[in-house]
């Protein structure tokens, strides 16, 4: 089978001027994330799971490797280079990214927060709030809560509206980091359903999981990272 | 998407210039101010394409020329050199080879400016709805219920009372002043709408208010829009794509949670590190 994304040799490093510092955050990363499929990257905190993930939504940009990307129609994409016009593109309509922490524009219903990836693509707004509506129920999330905006929730119930607004437009790729990290054991097996069911449905997934144990619940494949090798030595060359 | 503007290599000189003037200014030589003959270099070679329904940041510190470029986009400012085309519909608008008559027609119908200062995009003599029927009125609509009932709608979207829509903006809020500001800008629906830091030195929760606004109308018009700001927040809130200038050029552009969470260049990153 085909994969949907194929990562060769990818690295990151920043390089901080004010600092004088080179600091490296992942190197050499290979793996492959095919349709239906969960890809769970693994190892210690400072391995660079995280930076794959943002390398990948070029959030981060790619200091070498290649991020070979098959789109709806096909076609291959090296998300490293491609354009900027085109990662939004890739962004609004296949690849999505769900972080521990919700990002969301502060004066919004939860509701409207869950419902809005799908009226931005076009669907009715009765319709996308509908579905908006299963998800959070899906997902333990209160009913008192879905009109207020989620800036005062605590972590899990963010964590949840986070979960439901990644999922509820059924990307090709979703990206998932941490995604139950602060979640009660009962919702988490919630959330491990939903990404099963999701599976089934042909979206592939990339994955950090706090717990081993999702990993072997839900990763077809495991890729470990070692923590690059540090660079001590200051680089003379970063100020001039 | 669609092309919607094409800005290509455009320069911005105030004062004589000379032939020393680009090499000795910029971020390398740390001055806007050429020191050969004090011209000033506003912006130079700034380049880049705007889509349909995009929104496009342009970030910088004060004299970063990022509203030079808004101002020779909309006609207040001519160019020094430079190209920017306008693609609307089945027409193309090179807008720095039209004559007066040209640039007014393009300006009073097919494109919208938010200025930072109310002072610039209103007429203080006449009413709220009177300035948007003025613009109405060089939009070609004539008809003295019909302006009146698209003013009222158009200040009922913004937020504007009707009830005060006879009333001068002079007894307005600095919010409502630009509310109508808004309202007046969109009452053409533009394709293109220029917002030159609009929330600056107002309340913070007067600004959250307008900057919603803004992503509303947005999402229901697919205006495409440069936002001009200093302020970070309002890029992050906004902006897609982010450009960003010191002493007239660009330094850096890129994805805006690239430019916010990775930025490239020195001063970017100090920009960055520097946010409250």
């Amino acid at each position: 089978m085909e994969s949907i994304l194929k990562i060769e040799g990818l690295s990151k490093h920043f390089l901080l001027y004010d600092q004088n510092k080179l600091i490296p955050s992942c190197a050499n990363v290979d793996l492959s994330v095919h349709a239906g499929q969960l890809t769970a990257l693994v190892g210690p905190t400072g391995a660079g799971k995280s930076s794959v993930l943002k390398c990948v939504y070029r959030t981060y940009l790619p200091s070498g490797g290649r991020i070979l990307y098959r789109d709806a129609g096909g076609h291959r994409i090296d998300l490293a280079q491609a354009s900027e016009h085109h990662m939004l593109q890739l962004r609004h309509a296949e690849i999505g990214f769900v972080t521990q922490f919700l990002h969301c524009l502060p004066r919004k219903s939860a509701l409207d927060v869950v419902a809005e990836p799908l009226i931005t693509r076009g669907e009715h707004r009765e319709a996308a709030q509908a579905k908006a509506r299963e998800l959070l129920a899906l997902l333990n999330v209160p009913e008192r809560l879905w009109a207020v905006p989620p800036a005062t929730f605590s972590g899990g119930e963010k964590q949840r509206v986070n979960l439901a607004r990644g999922l509820i437009a059924r990307p090709r790729l979703l990206l998932l980091d941490e995604p139950t990290a602060s979640l009660d054991p009962a919702t988490t097996d919630r959330v491990v359903d939903l990404l099963q069911s999701i599976k089934h449905e042909g979206v592939a997934m990339l994955a950090i999981f706090h717990h081993p144990d999702l990993v072997r619940r839900l990763g077809d494949r495991v890729i470990e990272l070692a923590p690059p090798v540090a660079v001590s030595d200051i680089l003379e060359t970063c100020a001039s | 998407m669609k092309k919607i503007l094409e800005v290509r290599n455009l320069t911005k000189i105030h004062g004589r210039g000379c032939p020393q003037c680009i090499d000795s200014t910029g971020p390398e030589a740390d001055t806007n101010i050429c020191p050969h003959c004090g011209s000033v270099v506003a912006a130079h070679g700034v380049s880049f394409d705007l889509h349909a329904g995009e929104i496009l940041g342009i970030m910088g510190e004060s004299g970063s020329g990022k509203s030079t470029v808004v101002k020779t986009l909309y006609f207040d400012d001519a160019p020094s050199a430079g190209e920017a085309i306008v693609f609307d519909e089945a027409r193309q608008w090179n807008l720095f080879s039209l004559n007066a008559a040209e640039q007014r027609w393009l300006r009073n119908h097919r494109l919208g400016m938010v200025y930072q200062n109310p002072h610039l995009g209103l007429n203080f003599n006449v009413s709220a709805g009177g300035n948007i029927a003025e613009r109405l009125l060089m939009s070609d609509l004539s008809h003295y219920g019909e302006i009146r009932e698209r003013a009222r709608r158009l200040l009922e979207r913004t937020e504007v009372l009707p009830e005060r829509m006879d009333e001068s903006p002079k007894k307005f809020s600095g919010g409502m002043q630009q509310r109508v500001q808004i309202a007046k800008a969109l009452a053409t629906q533009p394709p293109l709408l220029y917002l030159d830091e609009v929330t600056t030195g107002l309340d913070l929760s007067v600004q959250a208010r307008i900057l919603d606004l803004i992503l509303e109308i947005q999402q229901e018009l697919n205006t495409a829009m440069i936002v001009v700001t200093h302020d970070l927040g309002v890029i992050r809130l906004l902006a897609g794509r982010t450009i960003v200038m010191k002493y007239g050029r660009i330094i850096e552009s890129g994805l805006t949670d690239q430019i916010l969470e990775d930025p490239q260049h020195a001063y970017t990153q100090r920009l960055v590190a520097s946010a409250l």
